[in-house]
């Protein structure tokens, strides 16, 4: 069964166009799932999930190769989030199965492997916290209880690098702009030192300049090898960066390929121009809504 | 002035002061940090009915209150999982029915009156008795242990519970250990400043910290010593003004409160005036589409 999915998976790379060649992968190698170094990072098929008896996810496949970066793309409320959420964790799947590094989801205790950045809330905390307490939780993926080691100061200390947020250190969060907020989450993920990111709506309300900076960040990852899925409203500053693109509607997959070019997500059927999570300035005019 | 250190009882009420002012606030801003600075309130009421139990069974009301009030406590952890719709309903049921049930078993109980109730709910300062004080030491030791010893661990629950989760922290048991270590909390508590106003000093000092502070670290230490502060010199007043000491500890947290705030307030000011000028510029941003 895992061989008959190397193998699918395998055809499908060649439609898709990635940057890795799968010279890793070999089907059927390893006994052991777990143990397999090839085994996908996120193997999602036919998953549905319901939110208040709504139904969200309605039978989706997705899988994310190693050294992959895939895009979900759809407009609101088809599902994206929702879809990310429950790969980690955070929305029970009512049916199909979801495998992380070829251990089933229910299984799966390896959290240090994925570095995850939830869509940015505005509410802020009650108690204030400087930008280098909120990146170092992010270490507690690697060490969950005891103190921290050199190791650890070092790689929270990288991941504010990473960002441009070294000399915000110990600012509060409270103080920062939309996008230096979403940086500091970012770095958050990036101190466990992940295989795989998962990100949910990175782009949102988020400057032009920390945009530009966020995408530069992401390509050193990507070029390091990390593993990256993420939501986007539209493809923007990351478009480069991107193998493939998956596009939900209404709770189905209704492309799975390269991203759509240029006009991105605003092409798209179904697309209803409504940015509740995005400030006024950081959506780019666009007079070429209608061509 | 140190004249008061020569009675035995006040030095027990001192030094139940100190573990009050540094527990209260020490489990009070996770509550704080995750919105539920009316928790300890709530634990608070519910402990009443722990300490009729004790004086209805003969215990030291101290241990039937941790009892009553862990349980009480890990109720309402449950009741913010499962209960989505009516829970705040739910939490009520709790508060009314701990603090109805606490009037009712102290009656039925042959040694308890409402007097006995009063400085429990207020606080006393003559009421502390030697085997309260090993009591409340033991209970202090663990608070501290749980609050500094797992700082950064429910830090990151408080802050994001989601991303908690994602890296693979325990975040259900962490939830758990923080109610239970809330409930101990009001029962180290309640001898001094009372369980009506126990909530008060978990919030109090940790609101008027952050005020000034802009970290987690910082506002952790500067609540403890605001705590320490505020308990000692209340019921060094109690002493020579005799009130129930809950209230003279309470009402000068809030004077260090308002002090405080408007002290820091033209400084915060002045700091974000400062941050807005830095970010303020406008950018040609050339992505029109056309």
């Amino acid at each position: 069964m895992e061989a008959e999915e190397a193998r699918e998976s395998g055809e499908t790379r060649e439609s898709g166009e990635t940057r890795e060649s799968g010279e890793t992968r070999e089907p059927g190698v390893a006994a052991d799932p777990a143990e397999n170094p090839a085994a996908d990072p996120i193997s999602l098929r036919g998953a549905t999930a319901t939110l208040g008896g709504r139904p969200v996810l309605r039978g989706i496949d997705l899988t994310v190769r190693r050294g992959e970066v895939v895009a979900l793309l759809g407009a609101n409320g088809s599902g994206k989030s929702t879809a990310v959420r429950s790969i980690v964790g955070q929305v029970p799947l009512s049916g199909g199965e979801l495998t992380l590094f070829g251990t089933p989801r229910r299984r799966f205790r390896d959290w240090a492997r994925i570095g995850y950045v939830p869509q940015r809330t505005t509410a802020a905390s009650g108690v204030p916290a400087t930008v280098r307490e909120v990146v170092s939780a992010g270490r507690l993926a690697r060490r969950r209880f005891g103190p921290p080691r050199k190791a650890d100061r070092a790689a929270v200390q990288r991941a504010l690098e990473l960002v441009g947020m070294a000399d915000r250190a110990r600012d509060p969060v409270s103080a920062l702009s939309g996008g230096q907020h979403q940086r500091v989450l970012i770095a958050r993920a990036l101190a466990g030192e992940p295989e795989l990111l998962i990100m949910d709506e990175p782009m949102a309300g988020v400057d032009l300049a920390s945009q530009e900076i966020l995408a530069g960040t992401l390509r050193e990852q990507v070029a390091e090898g990390t593993t990256v899925l993420l939501v986007l409203h539209e493809l923007g500053p990351l478009e480069p960066l991107i193998d493939r693109a998956v596009v939900l509607r209404d709770g189905c997959v209704v492309h799975d390929g390269p991203p759509p070019k240029a006009v991105g997500q605003h092409a798209l059927p179904g697309h209803d121009h409504v940015h509740p999570h995005a400030a006024p300035d950081a959506e780019p005019i666009r007079t070429g809504l209608l061509t | 002035m140190l004249e008061i250190l020569d009675y035995a009882f006040m030095q027990r009420a001192l030094l139940a002061a100190v573990l009050v002012g540094i527990t209260a606030p020490a489990v009070g801003i996770y509550l704080v940090q995750r919105r539920q600075a009316i928790m300890g309130d709530g634990i608070g009421h519910v402990a009443l009915t722990g300490v009729a139990l004790g004086f209805l069974t003969g215990a030291n009301p101290v241990w039937t209150a941790v009892a009553v009030s862990a349980l009480g406590a890990i109720a309402m952890e449950l009741i913010r999982w499962y209960g989505k719709t009516r829970g705040d309903l739910a939490l009520a049921m709790l508060f009314y029915g701990g603090m109805a049930g606490g009037v009712l078993l102290i009656n039925l109980s042959p040694t308890g009156s409402n007097a006995n109730l009063t400085t429990y709910l207020f606080g006393s300062i003559t009421t502390v008795s030697p085997e309260d004080v090993v009591a409340i030491s033991l209970l202090a030791a663990f608070v501290v242990l749980i609050t500094l010893g797992l700082r950064r661990q429910l830090f990151a629950v408080c802050q994001d519970e989601e991303f908690a989760r994602v890296t693979g922290l325990p975040v259900r048991t962490l939830n758990l250990l923080l109610a239970v270590t809330a409930a101990v909390t009001v029962t180290v508590a309640m001898r001094v400043v009372g369980l009506l106003l126990v909530s008060a000093l978990m919030v109090v000092p940790v609101a008027a910290a952050q005020q000034a502070t802009r970290g987690f670290a910082m506002t952790l230490a500067l609540a403890i010593t605001i705590g320490v502060v505020v308990t000692l010199s209340g019921t060094v007043f109690s002493f020579y003004k005799n009130v129930p000491p809950g209230a003279s500890i309470v009402v000068l947290a809030i004077g260090v409160f308002a002090l405080i705030t408007a002290l820091a307030a033209p400084l915060a000011k002045r700091r974000a005036g400062r941050v807005a000028a830095a970010e303020e510029r406008c950018t040609l941003r050339d992505d029109v589409l056309v």
